[in-house]
């Protein structure tokens, strides 16, 4: 009798709670799924429960791919965030050795002059940025968000990689150094390896950022084959009131689906990097 | 003597042509300083000059295609004159300190029920993490069609369970799409909140717990009086963080509301946009978006000495 009381209790204030949060969490994505997959006589049908999906068709996805450039809003996120990621990695790798690891004058302001751009929202400069980057002639151009990402990918790289490089002992560098190896020498080969978990962290990191990033590619592009998925989906499947449901949940669902595979392989990483980034700082 | 000999072999050994270019490099201040080049010239040209041009353009008349001449506070006076501008303070406070709020319970409750061990936890965990993770704009459009009026699944089951006949246009209200606003920002923000309270959860020396228990304390007490002071700073820097990000955020309301019914749900970002973007008056919506300032400025403070004192 006591224990399946407690195990009522058990299940009524943790599986309860607990799964009850894992279905509202997972709910807008079956949302997505079973939208882009119905036709339109289901979708606009307000006699039928809107869960159930009867006939299923790719009639959006169709859609999706030869009416829309799809396609190519696909391969400039991509090109955008590996090319942005990896500028991001380089820099930050040396801005968080020198902050972590090297002695000399400013070395606290700098690491405070980046610490804080990472505080401060797009939001604030996006429209000042569009002038600047109209003058630089990026304007409409994937180089605009290419050159523009790093400024918030390297601070968030940077805090980072200073931490997992504050974890690697001095005296391994030392002891290269003293049996002869030069101080970049030291670095390139004994400091970086050990540290490449922390730039595969803060790589993942960047490229789920820029996947994602929206205000500055809504901003700095125009032109409908420039655009990333999240501009393109959102601003060429809405036509004034006329939204295409089935397609634009096709897209959605597209659009976040690399990201979530990307990071499923490497959860335990994300964590870690999420938690190093966030608690230890 | 055989030391130095073997240093200068090593040295001679990685010795080509570009080694008199690197030799400076071996001091450590020269080094910093070219490491850091690259990272502080991008943030020179694309955050820190647009800051400073920005505050002039918040102080002039600019227009797209035009020249801007200088105005003073002009914009800001009449920012602040006009109802939209205020009912925008009003929605950004509300929507800042209503969504952090029930991001903090729901990620904290969420946190607590992860440190717990049972079947599929990885699963979960994964699952959770998600809406984090995705495109918020993406996420944000299957929000709008389970909103949808006629036939989102909100309306439905508001139908179905004989709650109503009928369900509320809740977009198209602007108290309920505001109430609609939140609920996307909470949905989003509560992984972030979960995981790293969770970190510092397991962070927390399992030798505290049994002192305090064996002085007899307990579950409650324990939470109160072991838990949360280990678990505060890291609460505090993720509310800190949460509150600069709900603050300046813009996805999630222009993607459900656009800042609409009637220009009643904007926050300081979308009417930025809508004014700066939209109408090409970018004197006024960089002042619009400066407005941010001073608050943003606060909190960033805060996080600062917050910080700096931990380490």
């Amino acid at each position: 009798m006591i224990d399946r009381g407690s195990r009522l209790t058990r299940v009524l204030t943790f599986h309860v709670p607990l799964w009850g949060f894992v279905l509202l969490t997972l709910f807008p994505f079956y949302w997505m799924l079973v939208t882009s997959l119905k036709p339109d006589r289901e979708l606009y049908n307000v006699a039928m429960n809107p869960i159930l999906l009867r006939e299923p068709t790719l009639k959006h996805y169709r859609l999706l791919f030869e009416d829309t450039p799809f396609v190519r809003w696909t391969v400039n996120t991509m090109v955008v965030a590996v090319v942005s990621t990896g500028i991001s990695l380089v820099c930050a790798v040396g801005a968080g050795y020198a902050l972590a690891r090297l002695r000399f004058r400013g070395a606290s302001i700098i690491g405070l002059i980046i610490f804080t751009t990472y505080l401060i929202p797009h939001t604030l400069i996006f429209l000042p940025l569009a002038q600047v980057v109209h003058m630089l002639g990026l304007a409409n151009s994937l180089w605009a968000l290419i050159l523009t990402y790093p400024t918030f990918l390297i601070p968030f790289c940077a805090w980072l990689l200073m931490g997992y490089f504050k974890t690697i002992p001095l005296e391994l560098e030392e002891c290269a150094m003293i049996d002869g190896a030069s101080r970049l020498r030291a670095m390139w080969s004994i400091v970086l390896p050990l540290a490449l978990p922390g730039v595969l962290s803060a790589g993942i990191f960047a490229f789920t950022l820029s996947w994602n990033e929206f205000i500055y590619a809504l901003v700095f592009l125009s032109s409908p084959e420039t655009k990333t998925i999240p501009i393109g989906v959102v601003s060429e499947l809405i036509k004034g009131d006329v939204f295409y449901w089935g397609s634009l949940m096709a897209g959605a669902l597209l659009g976040s689906v690399p990201v979530a595979i990307f990071y499923s392989f490497l959860v335990e990483h994300y964590v870690g990097g999420l938690t190093a980034g966030a608690v230890k700082g | 003597m055989p030391a130095v000999s073997h240093q200068i072999a090593l040295k001679r050994s990685n010795g080509s042509a570009c080694w008199w270019l690197l030799a400076p490099l071996e001091r450590q201040d020269l080094l910093a300083y070219v490491l850091l080049f690259p990272s502080l010239l991008f943030l020179g040209v694309f955050v820190g000059y647009p800051f400073l041009f920005g505050v002039w353009l918040s102080l002039s008349n600019k227009l797209v295609g035009h020249e801007g001449s200088f105005v003073g506070l002009a914009n800001f006076l009449a920012n602040w004159e006009s109802s939209i501008f205020r009912q925008t303070v009003r929605n950004t406070l509300l929507y800042t300190v209503i969504a952090t709020i029930l991001r903090l319970v729901f990620g904290m409750a969420l946190a607590l029920l992860m440190n717990c061990h049972f079947r599929l936890k990885n699963i979960a965990r994964a699952a959770l993490l998600l809406p984090w993770i995705v495109p918020t704009a993406l996420s944000t459009l299957a929000w709008i069609w389970i909103f949808d009026d006629r036939y989102g699944i909100v309306n439905w089951l508001i139908v179905h369970w004989g709650i109503a006949k009928r369900g509320p246009i809740w977009l198209g209200d602007p108290t309920l799409a505001m109430m609609a606003i939140i609920a996307v920002n909470v949905w989003r923000g509560i992984p972030f909140f979960g995981i790293t309270i969770l970190a510092a959860l397991q962070s927390v020396p399992e030798e505290l717990y049994e002192a305090a228990a064996i002085d007899g304390a307990d579950r409650l007490r324990r939470f109160r009086h072991v838990t949360l002071p280990s678990i505060m700073p890291v609460v505090v820097i993720v509310l800190l963080l949460n509150v600069i990000w709900t603050f300046s955020d813009f996805q999630v309301v222009h993607v459900l509301t656009r800042g609409g019914p009637a220009n009643s749900t904007h926050v300081f970002s979308t009417l930025a946009y809508q004014v700066g973007m939209g109408a090409g008056r970018i004197g006024v919506g960089a002042s619009i978006a400066l407005s941010m300032f001073p608050v943003l400025a606060v909190v960033v403070l805060v996080v600062l000495i917050r910080m700096g004192r931990r380490d």
